[in-house]
């Protein structure tokens, strides 16, 4: 404390700094630029070996006709172009029409998830930001689905919704009397609806998690002033929650919506290697179609396409929220 | 401030609600994990006649559960461990220092949880086997290898959650610490670490789950030996029969470390949240 205060005794306490000025003094100029890097490379090492070098790898693999053959020497494979990509994108063929109908079934997908997530967890949130009796017993237990392991809790909802011995079924046919014989959740067109449940129950109560502790953030004052205008707990929930919840919200859903579109486990646990096509999600359509018919130079160009897609999505998301951020600040 | 009726109707209904909903999976994996294998077999009922604890003794000898256990907490705890000192001294370094290709640093680390795990699985495994062939190294296969992938799983988030953990952190802290004559690193530790604790516990607590519930990579990156749980609990499917009592069983006691050790900790995660991540 000292030494600050003695490096510049009679400093007015606003100046203007010259260039290269905030350098000069400073003995050790040298390491403490290094400094930050050396704490980086850890990381940045980590980085590269396990995500960019891949991802680049499999960027290159893309233009190349990679069969089993190539697959312990992928550089020797031959070029194909953009071979792989018209075969991907083709969608009068097999190939491009399956991925096509993937992709749409995994965007309604992502968009309902996401949207009940995001609801669930709000209004969970909102209805327990007051002190209530069991307020912590339920907040605790909200995030149950959270803390289980992926695999335990989707093998136990595969068996929820097994046809015969199944829960839901029970439930559905036998208590309720709906349907003429018990329906099938795994396979068919329900398979939709499982998946879509299994990934809400799972999802929302990160979306609970999140809200929670953006709703801290708001000042009490706020809802005290408006209690005093008159304004009753609908009014400022709609008036003051809500919109002080806008930039927290905005991260949110990006991550939500990157999680849901990218799950793999969930389908992969509930349905095994392949899932029926009416809930064929695309990273399950793309691991599917590399390692079942050992092409993985299509599966690349696949994944590649994927990634064009999240990265156009969330640049045209975050300008869009950016700008909306700026205009409500004047 | 009185809440009017409306309000205390909605949150009735609302919460009796979504309680059920969690509780439901809960409660089938608790009540058929004690039902003989006749009855998980059967029709499902509510509540189990013949209570039996046989499928907890049995879930250890179907498949070696146990090997898989040690497997899972000794990839699981590593790649938490590793992952949070990693997360500290990058995070340390965005949040105190400002430096060339800052930004560069952040947009790339946080774009790598916008890449989807498919893109990069197949390259990461022929990178691994290239490593073993080249320096004898394994790392497909082996623990190693899953360590150091899980550990990067989490990286991103943890970066992202402790800078801005450690910018709530007044900069005169660690000026004072440095005045009394520690150096940057040891002023992290001394003084940024344990101030910063909350936001550590937080972000150990996400590394750890993350590694613990990973499925794609686990399944194929392992062998015999260093299979994980999320992988061998597959096991209890035979081509006959599933043994639906002892995977619950089993999912169960997998489950019970990881959900109390969160529920334990959750106050920092909502903590960390508020301080990091929602700003």
């Amino acid at each position: 404390m000292t030494e600050t205060a003695v490096a510049h005794p009679t400093e007015p306490a606003v100046r203007k700094a010259t260039p290269g000025e905030a350098r000069a003094p400073r003995r050790s100029g040298r390491r403490r630029i290094a400094l930050p890097y050396l704490l980086l490379l850890p990381a940045l090492l980590l980085e590269l070996l396990v995500h960019l070098v891949p991802m680049l790898m499999g960027i290159a693999m893309s233009f190349k006709e990679l069969t089993q053959f190539y697959i312990r020497n992928w550089n020797e494979a031959p070029w194909s172009g953009l071979d792989n990509y018209t075969v991907a994108i083709d969608f009068d063929a097999p190939v491009g029409q399956a991925l096509l109908k993937s992709f749409l079934t995994t965007c309604l997908f992502t968009v309902l998830s996401v949207g009940l997530c995001w609801l669930l967890g709000t209004a969970a949130a909102i209805f327990l930001q007051e002190n209530f009796r069991g307020r912590g017993f339920l907040r605790t237990l909200f995030l149950v689905p959270y803390a289980l392991p992926v695999y335990a809790a989707v093998i136990t909802w595969a068996f929820m919704f097994q046809r015969d011995n199944g829960l839901v079924n029970h439930v559905l046919h036998d208590q309720l009397g709906i349907g003429d014989s018990p329906a099938f959740w795994l396979i068919g067109d329900n398979s939709f609806w499982a998946l879509l449940i299994v990934s809400v129950w799972k999802g929302w109560p990160f979306a609970f998690l999140t809200v929670m502790a953006g709703l801290q953030n708001i000042p009490r004052d706020m809802y005290e002033a408006a209690a005093l205008d008159g304004a009753g707990v609908w009014k400022q929930i709609r008036h003051i929650t809500l919109p002080s919840l806008r930039s927290v919200n905005q991260v949110l859903v990006l991550v939500l919506f990157l999680w849901t579109f990218n799950d793999f486990n969930t389908p992969f646990v509930l349905f095994g290697k392949a899932a029926p096509e009416a809930a064929d999600l695309i990273s399950l359509h793309i691991y599917q179609s590399s390692f079942q018919t050992w092409n993985f130079g299509t599966g690349s160009a696949m994944s590649v396409l994927l990634l064009l897609f999240l990265l156009v999505v969330t640049g045209v998301y975050l300008l869009l929220t950016s700008r909306g951020r700026k205009t409500s600040d004047v | 401030m009185a809440a009017p009726r409306s309000f205390l109707w909605a949150r009735r209904i609302f919460l009796t609600l979504l309680t059920a909903f969690v509780v439901l999976p809960v409660y089938v994996m608790i009540s058929s994990s004690l039902k003989p294998l006749e009855d998980v077999s059967g029709k499902f009922e509510w509540f189990p006649s013949g209570l039996t604890l046989r499928p907890y003794v049995d879930i250890w000898e179907t498949v070696p559960l146990a090997d898989y256990f040690v497997n899972s907490i000794v990839v699981a705890g590593a790649a938490t461990v590793f992952s949070v000192l990693v997360a500290i001294f990058a995070a340390y370094a965005v949040s105190r220092y400002t430096f060339r290709g800052k930004r560069v640093f952040t947009v790339t680390v946080l774009s790598t949880q916008m890449f989807p795990g498919i893109l990069f699985l197949l390259p990461l495994f022929l990178i691994y086997v290239n490593i073993g062939n080249a320096t004898g190294i394994a790392l497909f296969g082996s623990r190693e290898g899953l360590i150091l992938t899980y550990l990067t799983f989490s990286l991103p988030f943890s970066i992202w959650m402790l800078t801005g953990y450690f910018d709530s952190i007044p900069r005169e802290l660690d000026e004072a610490a440095k005045v009394d004559g520690c150096g940057p690193i040891s002023a992290l530790f001394r003084v940024i670490v344990p101030a910063a604790s909350p936001g550590i516990i937080a972000v150990a607590v996400y590394a750890f789950m993350t590694a613990w519930g990973e499925v794609l990579f686990a399944s194929v990156m392992t062998n015999d030996t260093t299979r994980t749980l999320a992988v061998g609990l597959q096991g209890y499917a035979t081509q006959n029969d599933v043994y639906w009592n002892q995977v619950m069983a089993a999912s169960l006691v997998v489950s019970v470390p990881v959900v109390v050790g969160f529920l334990l900790l959750q106050r920092y995660l909502v903590a960390g949240l508020t301080a990091g991540a929602v700003k």
